[in-house]
């Protein structure tokens, strides 16, 4: 396996950039929100801008894993982390343009809304289950849960499916994007179900992988 | 009976006048040509934004006094988001595309069960009319408004004059179907021709519009031209655009949005926030125009025209007839 290593210095200037490409979409619907670009729908656009963006996030930061596997390089999971934060990011974005333009924070205009939108409702179900994955993200928690946060952030898998149900569920006829999404997810997952077909295989990438994290500490 | 009608709709904060009168005025260019095209990333495209948009003025219509004239939706909003599926299902895409249609000459197909069943030009049709200015909400069945000053005549005067049968219990309109005029008919997201209808008496209620123009202009294409359905109380797929064909009939057509989801899209599709979509609520409606932190709208039953229109469905639950 031939392994790049990066020094520390060199990842640090890499993590400043990926950071800042990361920050881009976010800049750029605030440079939307504030200059009035947001079209004749202002309050949909925002919903569809974080909504993509953060399974864009979602997506990219599962090809982590898949171009660890095809470079033989430790580099993409040093990333990983990162961009699974940024997907919570926008996630979080979108859940708050709901909460405050879609919703005027109003608890009754949500208690009537949400039982009668099944996809509102799958939504926010996939938020939820980011929580826990933001939380237990950093190093420490990580070594205080040990194996159990691998077990735990295989929730990944299912938030995600949830979050592309949930774009077709609110979709009005035209699936086509959706369906672009689904494909993406189905070719990110099915790597993995190929992965865990060859199962030790497997077992020794988390390991690698959590040994890579702990070593830079 | 139209400023009867209007004085029943509240008037709020919506699209200040001044707003309106400003954007027409100064919108810049780039503004422009961003509403034109959506986010989309097209630039250079066959068509410049001022023919599609400079239409001709219609000379001569009674105009409307209605007190939601304040509330008007500006015109470069109401002609930059649109529903025209013909055309794609993108809300820029009739306005990036509709440019392909030809609106003249234009002829209507009137059939069915009616004495003066013949094939119309639609300016031997527009002859016999008399134009007037109507100024509806217009509530999409994705919980949306906007305030919009069409230009029309009432279906009712035009019905009258095709002689329907006694058998005549149905309005079947439908949409011209030219995959080459109208790119977004070459994908079966709907079954093509688009088709809509009216009951009899809905078709024959002052309110329901057959409009021409809108904001003292000809139609422009991505909103129907030349000829399209307007019922102010219903959802706003049933307003058919571009209609080359009117048949009476006696049985309940088949409409397109009702076939393609049946338990999504009724045929009556009355503007009813107590019955919500399967997938989401109607009891409120985002306000076309609006600034970003306006609370959303509270729906009205019958899009606000109940006073004039709850009547045709006493007895009728609207539940189960959505």
């Amino acid at each position: 396996m031939a392994k790049k290593r990066l020094t520390k210095q060199q990842l640090v200037v890499l993590k400043t950039f990926v950071f800042a490409a990361c920050l881009m979409p976010f800049m750029f619907i605030i440079w939307e929100t504030v200059f009035n670009q947001l079209g004749a729908d202002p309050i949909q656009t925002l919903h569809f801008r974080t909504g993509d963006w953060a399974l864009r996030f979602l997506f990219i930061t599962l090809s982590m894993t898949p171009l660890q596997r095809f470079f033989h390089s430790p580099i993409p999971m040093r990333f990983r982390r990162m961009l699974g934060l940024f997907a919570f990011f926008y996630a979080s974005l979108h859940v708050l343009v709901w909460l405050v333009l879609d919703q005027s924070l109003s608890m009754e205009n949500m208690i009537k809304d949400v039982p009668q939108s099944p996809y509102i409702m799958v939504g926010l179900l996939a938020y939820f289950m980011l929580i826990p994955l933001a939380v237990t993200s950093t190093s420490g928690m990580m070594r205080l849960l040990g194996h159990s946060w691998f077990t735990l952030h295989k929730m990944i898998y299912p938030t995600a499916l949830l979050g592309v149900l949930h774009f077709f569920w609110l979709t009005k006829l035209d699936y086509s994007e959706p369906i672009i999404y689904l494909s993406i997810l189905l070719v990110l997952l099915g790597f993995r179900a190929a992965l865990s077909r060859r199962g030790s295989s497997r077992r020794r990438i988390s390991i690698v992988g959590l040994k890579n994290v702990f070593e830079k500490r | 009976m139209l400023i009867k009608s209007a004085s029943l709709i509240k008037e709020n904060e919506v699209t200040p006048k001044k707003d309106y009168d400003k954007s027409r005025s100064i919108m810049s260019a780039s503004r422009r040509q961003f509403l034109t095209q959506g986010s989309a990333l097209v630039l250079a495209t066959s068509f410049s934004p001022n023919t599609l948009w400079a239409g001709n003025k219609i000379e001569h219509y009674k105009k409307s006094n209605s007190p939601i004239k304040n509330e008007l939706t500006p015109y470069e909003l109401v002609t930059s988001y649109n529903n025209f599926y013909e055309f794609g299902t993108g809300k820029g895409d009739p306005a990036a595309h509709a440019h392909r249609l030809k609106a003249r000459p234009w002829s209507v197909t009137v059939d069915g069960e009616v004495g003066k069943p013949g094939v119309y030009d639609l300016e031997d049709i527009l002859k016999r009319q008399q134009l007037e200015e109507r100024i509806y909400r217009l509530r999409c069945v994705e919980a949306w408004s906007m305030v919009v000053p069409w230009i029309g005549f009432s279906l009712a005067e035009l019905i009258k004059q095709m002689e329907p049968t006694s058998k005549a219990n149905y309005v079947e309109f439908t949409t011209l179907y030219d995959p080459d005029q109208m790119p977004g008919q070459k994908r079966r997201i709907l079954k093509w021709p688009y088709v809509e209808g009216l009951r009899m008496d809905e078709a024959m209620h002052p309110l329901t519009l057959m409009a021409t123009g809108l904001y003292g202009e000809e139609m422009p294409n991505q909103n129907g031209a030349p000829l399209r359905l307007i019922v102010p109380w219903k959802y706003g797929f049933k307003s058919i655009k571009s209609i080359v064909k009117i048949r009476l009939v006696e049985h309940q057509p088949t409409t397109s949005w009702n076939e393609s989801a049946r338990h999504e899209y009724g045929f009556y599709a009355n503007v009813n926030p107590y019955v919500s979509h399967p997938r989401w609520s109607q009891s409120r409606e985002r306000v076309i125009g609006a600034p970003l932190f306006t609370p959303k709208r509270k729906t009205e039953m019958f899009n606000g025209y109940g006073e004039q229109v709850a009547s045709l469905y006493n007895g009728m639950n609207l539940k189960r007839f959505f």
